[in-house]
Parts: structure tokens; sequence; C-alpha cells
């Protein structure tokens, strides 16, 4: 939301923060990467100000219309389940996000992400990237083509394995908006022993979940998921100013 | 059941057992649910990189300057699969967004944001000196970046800060400084100048970890 002037000053959005039973913690101990990483110290409390109620404006010129399909890289068709991800990208006060950045990156078919610290022995595939962008249209809607991800074992622990997932990042409007996420498939065996999924708290867990959606999957094509995401809404509050209305 | 069979009205009237239920109106604003952060693992280079991520100022733009640093971990080893994003005002303190409500500002050769990743064990980012913009709480702010701070190991994004260390008088003005402890916490957010720039490293834990805010 965008903050007004007025002979009574300026207001900005004050973005509302989840409470911190709902919020996914910095660090989580079972996950062995936080453990050197995450910060130990509390966050300083940082009233937000211009800086952190503007954001960067990131569209088009990002993205180019093959961008959202990942099945098609390098002059051939991806190996895999082919699927259609959609949703919207909203607000928590329900509002669409319009314009928004969208970006995604994940493993292919056989659970292996083109990337050179990825070595184990699973095959890469010519066709798949694992790439893909889009903005949102103007009710804040996305859709990717892409190849159900698989899990694929990571050393966290014996025996683990990834759920699959895709990893998003969005910027919304506002810097307090920007989010990097991972969205899952229903009922995944893996999500019992998985500690990235096991930091989110439970009651907030379903939101990371996409639904099997019968509705949008296509004949003799692809399977369909949706998956809404939101971002941080706001509260308006008063920005002090000077007697004129001008910001102090 | 004949649909034209209209029952009597009640003796008493309808009344609803509690705000909850049945007055048609919300007791609460309705919220949805934020969707939950999580890592960006080790292959954020496949999704979150762009060939032009670093260059928050154009190359050869007037007053570049780039600000350079390393993200070290508990151990004090460098971080090479972490990625940081800064976002700022332009030298006149306006902001090229349209959420900033004194206008969206814009700045030749200016977009405000950059990305920079540390696979070579620093980041990098080539900008403009921002300016000072207000607190809204009567004064103005020193000159300063916000900074979010990405990687394998770390669920949520961490956000700091950038501050100048030839901005003495401004910095001792500023009202997220002025809130800091004490001299140490703040010497983590102040970056020193170099030959081209600026140069101020991230410490994710130990006893100079960085000071990192809540937003």
């Amino acid at each position: 939301m965008t903050g007004t002037t007025s002979a009574g000053g300026l207001h900005l959005p004050r973005y509302v923060r989840e409470p911190a039973a709902l919020r996914t913690p910095v660090g989580f101990p079972d996950y062995r990467s936080t453990a050197l990483r995450a910060p130990l110290r509390t966050p300083v409390d940082l009233p937000h100000r211009l800086t952190e109620i503007t954001g960067p404006v990131l569209g088009e010129d990002r993205v180019a219309p093959e961008d959202a399909d990942l099945t098609l890289r390098n002059g051939g068709e991806a190996v895999g389940q082919r699927i259609l991800v959609y949703g919207r990208v909203l607000d928590s006060d329900g509002r669409p996000v319009p314009d928004a950045l969208v970006e995604v990156w994940q493993a292919n078919a056989a659970g292996r992400y083109r990337h050179v610290v990825d070595n184990w022995p699973a095959p890469l595939d010519p066709h798949f990237d694992g790439l893909g962008r889009v903005v949102t249209d103007s009710l804040g809607r996305y859709e990717f083509m892409t190849i159900k991800p698989g899990a694929y074992p990571w050393g966290n622990h014996h025996n683990a394995w990834r759920p699959a997932h895709i990893h998003f990042s969005l910027f919304g409007r506002a810097f307090t908006q920007r989010l990097v996420t991972q969205m899952y498939f229903p009922d995944d065996p893996l999500f019992g022993q998985d500690p990235i999924y096991n930091a989110i708290p439970p009651a907030a867990r379903h939101r990371a979940v996409s639904r099997y959606s019968l509705e949008r999957t296509q004949d003799n094509w692809a399977l369909a998921f949706e998956w809404d995401i939101v971002l941080r809404g706001t509260e308006q509050t008063p920005f002090e100013t000077d007697d004129d209305g001008d910001v102090a | 059941m004949n649909p034209l069979d209209v029952p009597p009205d009640p003796a008493v009237p309808f009344r609803p057992s509690s705000g909850q239920r049945g007055t048609g109106f919300l007791t609460e604003p309705l919220r949805l649910g934020t969707t939950p952060s999580a890592t960006v693992g080790p292959y954020l280079a496949i999704g979150l990189t762009w060939p032009d991520g670093e260059w928050a100022a154009a190359e050869g733009a007037e007053g570049g300057i780039w600000i350079r640093g390393r993200v070290l971990d508990g151990a004090g080893d460098v971080v090479p699969d972490a990625m940081i994003e800064t976002w700022q005002a332009d030298p006149d303190g306006g902001f090229a967004s349209p959420e900033d409500p004194r206008g969206a500002a814009s700045y030749p050769g200016f977009r405000g944001y950059a990305r920079a990743q540390t696979l070579t064990g620093e980041f990098a980012v080539h900008t403009l000196k921002p300016g000072r913009v207000p607190d809204g709480e009567g004064g103005l702010q020193a000159p300063h970046i916000d900074v979010s701070v990405f990687a394998r190991g770390i669920l949520d994004r961490v956000v700091t800060r950038i501050y100048f260390a030839d901005e003495a008088a401004a910095n001792a003005e500023d009202v997220v400084l002025r809130s800091l402890p004490d001299d140490a916490a703040r010497e983590t957010l102040i970056a020193v100048p170099t030959e081209d720039g600026y140069r101020l490293d991230v410490r994710l834990q130990g006893d100079r970890e960085t000071v990192f805010f809540a937003v």
C-alpha cells in the first residue's frame, strides 16, 4: 500500500509480521547448516521508515516469454512428468500483488540440480536447466509449466532425502515483503524426516504445500498444482511531520 | 414440504450467541496467513543469477563506488554460497519506488537495488552513495543501505544496514545507530573507505556478530 501525503502529514504503512509462533525461525538445530550460520543474537527491532516501505520495481524487463516453460530448453523436451504450477501472489490483507517478479529454481525429475556443487550420481537432463521467471498479472496470478522435481539425498543426517520442492523468490512492493521460500507437493512421504520442512511451525506448514488441481490438469499433457503465496500486508501509522506538513 | 409454508416468527427475536457468529460482521480484520520462508539452499545461483545483478548504479555512472565485503560464519570462514541484496535511496534521498509517498524518484543510471553472490569469497556492489532520508522522528537518517543476507543454513533472510565511516556527524544523529547498545555494535554496520569505495564484512556469528534487524 502506498503511503499518502496531506496537510496532516505523511503516513507510511507498517508491514505486519506474522507472530513468531507461525514464522520459520532463522536457525533450526536439526538442520545442521544453521549451526555456524544462523545469527545467535536477538535481532534489533527496526521501525519501518522510508527505506523499509519502498522496494525495487523488477518487472517485465527481467522476463522472456519462454522463461515460463521450463520443459523446453536447449532445443528439446525435458524428461519427467509435466506439471503446471500456478497460483496468486497476495498480501495478507487479501490484495493481489500485480507486476511482481517470481523466480523459481528446482532439481530435475531425477532430483539433480544443474549446479557444479551437486554431484550425486543422478542423471543430468540436457533439456532441463531448472530455472523459470514470470511476472504476475494485474490480479497477481502466475503460472509455470515445468517437470515435477525428484527427491534427492543431501547428507544432513543418515538417509536424509529432501521432499520434492520448487524454490520461489518474490520481491513484493517493499523491502519488508521480500520472500524466499519453497513449495512442496501434497502428501509427500518425506515430510516427516525433513528438518527444512519441519522448521516451519506446524500450524503454518500447510501454507508451504501446494494443492493438486484437477480443474487445471491438462488432458493428455500435464498434472496441475495450485499454490498461492501470501506476502506481508500493511497497517497505516502516522509519520511525524513539521507544521507545514512537509517531512521534517 | 411446501416452500411457501413460511414458519411463524419465533417468540424471541434472534440474537447471535457470540460476536463470531451470526452477525454478518467480522470482529477482526481479515488476514491471510503469510507464506513461511525457507532457506535459499546451496543452488541459488541457478535461479537468482543476473548478469547485471551487482550494478545498482550503471557502469560509468558519475560518483559510482564499489562496496565490497565478505560473509563470514561462526568459525570465521568465508561463506561462498551466500547472496546479499541491497536497497537504498539515491544521492538526493529519493527512492526508485512508487511506494515512496513523496513520489517515485529517478536518478540517472541508478536503480537503487543490487544482488551479489559471494562465490569468489566476497560480494561486490556498484552503487552511488545514498543521500539522507527523513527518519520520521523529526530528523534525518544518516546515509544507509538496507541489506538482506541469504544463504544455505539460514531459513529466513537476515537484514542489516550499511553506514559510512566518513559520515561521522550524520551517524551520530541517526536514530537507528543511536538505538544500538554500544560502539562495538555500531561498528559492525559501518563501512570503511577504500580505494574505489567502501568495505564491510558481514559476520553471521561470533564475538563481532553483525547487528541484524527485525523488520
